[in-house]
């Protein structure tokens, strides 16, 4: 696996070879930090620990600024371990949006908006139950039965009903990366990405 | 708008010179197709029924009547399939989207042209 930790930025649409329109979307990843190298033999697994965006000293905890000080890096604020990193990299590497390539397919992991409380015609598709006329009022966007009478005497669990809806985490497969502009560290990527403009996704491969 | 979508817009997107128009006036379209991998212009001439967006995500709208059915397209300013655009008349009209031709047709469908009187 390879990954990068990035920043949505907003979303546009771009012109492809044959003139067709493109949407996509754009994330700032600046250099991330490699701030711990966990291997077999001390930690049970391989991962690469990579770390992003500065965050005040005063703000931080001495734990949290003497680990990022073996990797001679200051506290920051957003940390994510990759498992089985492809690339080999050291203490203190830093990683860029160069470790993609224009066309690679990726995987972006992100927070979806949130929704709030919703009901079951949104939150799950649900059709609602019976018609507008006919007598009947303020069913429009029911939910309808939610199971038998005497037998089982109970509401199944998993029953889906109205909740809370969004702010899960999701991951976008197989999007195609667009365009790098490594001077400028953003990365154009076909298609939406979970959450809102200003979140962190995870780009992966 | 964002200065990261400006950014991609000055690297990715050509910026084409186009006469200036607006909604009511009449243009001619002069736009690529590919047909059997061949690579040739058809024309689309008609009014603007409006024009939306901004930046390099901005299109227009033409609509003309075409064997007495209305055909309305939509182009990209910055598509790279916008080889020309021919301004024929200037419209006179009051106002930006002329949504209002949709149910119209024949006589009360046309537009006044301005006309610019030579000083």
């Amino acid at each position: 696996m390879k990954g990068i930790i990035g920043k949505k930025i907003g979303m546009t649409s771009v012109y492809g070879p044959e003139g067709k329109q493109i949407a996509v979307t754009i994330i700032e990843a600046e250099p991330n930090v490699v701030t711990q190298i966990k291997n077999q033999e001390t930690d049970g697994y391989s991962a690469l620990q990579l770390a992003v965006g500065d965050k005040k000293e005063k703000n931080s905890t001495k734990a949290a600024i003497n680990h990022f000080a073996k990797a001679s890096t200051s506290a920051k604020k957003i940390v994510k371990e990759f498992r089985d990193y492809s690339i080999e990299k050291n203490l203190g590497d830093t990683v860029t949006v160069d470790i993609f390539a224009e066309g690679e397919s990726v995987d972006v992991v992100g927070t979806t908006k949130g929704k709030g409380f919703q009901g079951v015609v949104k939150r799950h598709g649900f059709a609602g139950v019976g018609e507008a006329s006919h007598g009947q009022h303020d069913r429009s966007r029911a939910p309808g039965s939610v199971g038998g009478s005497s037998y089982p005497s109970r509401v199944f669990k998993g029953m889906r009903m109205a909740g809370r809806m969004g702010n899960d985490r999701v991951k976008m497969k197989g999007l195609k990366v667009v365009k790098i502009f490594a001077d400028k560290n953003y990365i154009l990527i076909s298609g939406s990405v979970p959450g809102h403009i200003g979140s962190t996704v995870f780009i992966q491969k | 708008m964002n200065a990261a979508v400006n950014y991609v817009h000055e690297q990715l997107t050509q910026v084409k010179e186009f006469p200036k128009f607006k909604a009511g006036d009449n243009v001619t379209v002069n736009y690529k197709i590919v047909e059997g991998g061949k690579e040739r212009i058809q024309s689309f001439r008609g009014d603007v029924l409006k024009i939306q967006g901004n930046g390099a995500t901005a299109t227009f709208t033409v609509r003309k009547i075409s064997n007495s059915v209305g055909v309305e397209r939509t182009f990209p300013f910055s598509s790279p399939n916008v080889d020309s655009i021919v301004l024929n008349k200037v419209g006179k009209v009051r106002r930006a989207k002329l949504y209002f031709l949709r149910e119209r047709s024949g006589k009360s469908a046309r537009i006044k042209e301005k006309r610019f009187s030579n000083l």
